[in-house]
């Protein structure tokens, strides 16, 4: 490889975890700066569905994210024990399954189930819905066990961790600004797509995959965590504060799930809470290079998914000289 | 030219700003559409906090008439409010006004659509109505001061066309020189021909070209079936008859039939 490089890290959320812990392992001496003191008290990293469903995204999102998002997985796969890899599945009530064509259409790699197929993978939703899109290869994490396993990881690579940091590092041959919405200062374009999630604790429930519940007005993701415990979501509001879900947004989470199944009903809410992600205007994520200052933004909602390829293509970079064409930006003026 | 409130407008197409997959792509969206008006939807919480300005923004950068929207209320009470909270955002006196009466169906609340609409009037905004094809409700909304009036098709994002055609050519026949907009159900261009043939004014919609697989390609194919439809309005249809009317004249032929009996 070519030189060594001593880097500076700004930004441990997800983004930055991936790019210390890969630029670590390739030789370089990392140094990763957040700055909040306790790890990922102002990150929206925690508020992700951390769901690896590339497939299901391109719904969606450009046919990049899905080509991106399909190298995500095999690279949480080689690093994280904890990865579940169940695929995911679709469904829609009755009347809205017209919804559920449209989502077949404009996705790749759908397995349509029938009622028993469905109740098979997921025996309490085969009856109540009766069909649903499975996608085999998909999969998903617990976000705070796996940015917890990062920052370990992160630490046993030998980078120097630094919390409660926020000054612009000096000294180092590369800095590289992971801040998310925070780099809003130098990337005037970026904005705050606010996502809203609760937890839920219902033991007696034992849907195991990541499902997603289309409806026209009121869609929902639920994520498995494991142990009981079960992550609702989905909104993508235009509005950049994290401030607490109003009760309307709860409403619509939470009665989506009882639809999903009433069940949920007997749930325990742990916790309500809202992130704010960072976007370009194309929702599309960028590695923006100048001279001795990268900045890698905007993975939108795909920030577990594309964080890992992101690390890889930088680190890449770094070696070889290599662009990925769709992600890298070179024009200042592009920010 | 479309008229309305006093401001000229050379396209007959209204585009919504919601559900597109990136601001990129509704940009490239409006632009293809040639629309020179677009709706965007306040939530309130947002307004009041002024956190969703990056994204209005990007709606100012499109450099049409903005045309703020109560979208979601569901009394006329929580509408006013937004309208008040619109007009400071966007420094303009238009408001489309929605004020919901059925979460599932997403119909207008007549009555309290009228009772916002006196009072916003009152108040010097220039107020569209989100309504129905009801005459007596329309009469109200025009004594509350609108002079614009936007029917439904058919309910919101449902992209069923115009499942009362009927009542519609009686708003436009009872409404002769109000401006008249379809306002919500338009799913295909044809609709929206099928809209401007009856006489209306002009066409709003959303979920139509958002949710297309190319909303880029469907924006420009609404605006063409617009703008053909209200060609065929002003060059005046046939009307449809039962049998058929031979463009080539008959006469001279040495059997012609009265009956179709044989």
């Amino acid at each position: 490889m070519s030189q060594p490089l001593s880097i500076a890290i700004r930004g441990a959320g997800i983004t930055g975890l991936w790019q210390a812990l890969t630029l670590a392992r390739r030789g370089h001496t990392v140094t990763l700066l957040e700055r909040s003191a306790a790890p990922f008290a102002q990150s929206c990293s925690p508020y992700a569905g951390a769901m690896l469903a590339p497939r299901c995204e391109e719904e969606s999102a450009e046919p990049i994210i899905r080509e991106l998002g399909e190298r995500g997985i095999a690279l949480w796969k080689a690093a994280y024990p904890g990865l579940m890899t169940k695929g995911s599945l679709v469904v829609t009530p009755p009347r809205d399954r017209v919804m559920l064509d449209r989502f077949a259409r404009m996705t790749q790699g759908a397995e349509r189930l029938d009622g028993n197929a469905l109740a098979a993978l997921e025996p309490e939703l085969g009856p109540r819905f009766g069909t649903a899109l499975y996608y085999p290869g998909e999969a998903h994490v617990n976000p705070n066990a796996a940015l917890l396993f990062l920052l370990g990881e992160v630490e046993k690579a030998g980078v120097d961790v630094r919390l409660g940091v926020d000054d612009v590092p000096q000294g180092a041959d590369l800095v590289i600004d992971c801040r998310g919405l925070a780099a809003k200062d130098a990337l005037p374009s970026l904005r705050g797509v606010r996502g809203e999630r609760i937890v839920v604790r219902a033991p007696d429930i034992a849907i195991a995959r990541p499902i997603r519940l289309l409806h026209p007005r009121f869609p929902l993701y639920l994520v498995p965590w494991g142990d009981g415990l079960f992550m609702v979501g989905a909104t993508a509001i235009e509005r950049e504060d994290a401030g607490p879900v109003t009760l309307r947004s709860a409403l619509e989470l939470l009665s989506a799930a009882y639809v999903l199944d009433p069940a949920f009903g007997e749930a325990e809410i742990l916790a309500l809470g809202a992130g704010v992600r960072p976007a370009f205007p194309d929702n599309r994520p960028r590695i923006i290079v100048a001279k001795g200052y990268i900045y890698v933004n905007g993975l939108y909602r795909h920030g577990f998914l594309l964080a890992p390829v992101m690390a890889e293509l930088l680190a890449g970079y770094l070696e070889t000289g290599a662009i990925e064409p769709e992600v890298f930006v070179a024009d200042p003026a592009q920010r | 030219m479309l008229q309305l409130y006093g401001q000229e407008f050379t396209s007959r197409m209204l585009l919504g700003t919601a559900q597109y997959s990136s601001p990129d792509i509704l940009r490239q969206a409006v632009e293809a559409s040639g629309a020179e008006i677009v709706t965007v939807s306040l939530r309130r919480e947002s307004a009041r906090a002024r956190t969703g300005q990056a994204f209005w923004g990007l709606i100012e950068e499109l450099g049409c008439r903005v045309l703020p929207n109560t979208a979601g209320c569901h009394t006329a009470k929580e509408a006013m409010a937004t309208a008040q909270m619109a007009r400071e955002l966007f420094g303009t006196s238009w408001v489309k006004l929605e004020v919901i009466a059925n979460a599932d169906t997403l119909q207008p609340d007549l009555f309290g659509l009228v009772e916002a609409a006196t009072v916003l009037s009152a108040e010097g905004f220039d107020v569209l109505p989100y309504t129905t094809e009801d005459l007596s409700a329309a009469e109200r909304l025009l004594a509350a001061g609108c002079s614009v009036l936007m029917p439904w098709a058919s309910p919101i994002g449902s992209a069923r066309g115009l499942i009362n055609k009927t009542a519609l050519q009686s708003m436009r026949a009872y409404f002769p020189d109000t401006p008249l907009i379809i306002d919500a159900g338009i799913g295909s261009p044809s609709h929206a021909a099928e809209a401007m043939e009856l006489g209306y004014d002009a066409v709003l919609l959303n979920t139509a070209v958002a949710k297309a697989d190319d909303p880029v390609k469907m924006a420009r194919a609404f605006a063409q079936a617009i703008e053909a439809g209200r060609l065929a309005f002003e060059a005046g249809l046939v009307e449809p008859r039962d049998m058929a009317s031979p463009s080539t004249p008959v006469a001279g032929t040495p059997f012609f039939k009265i009956d179709h009996a044989s």
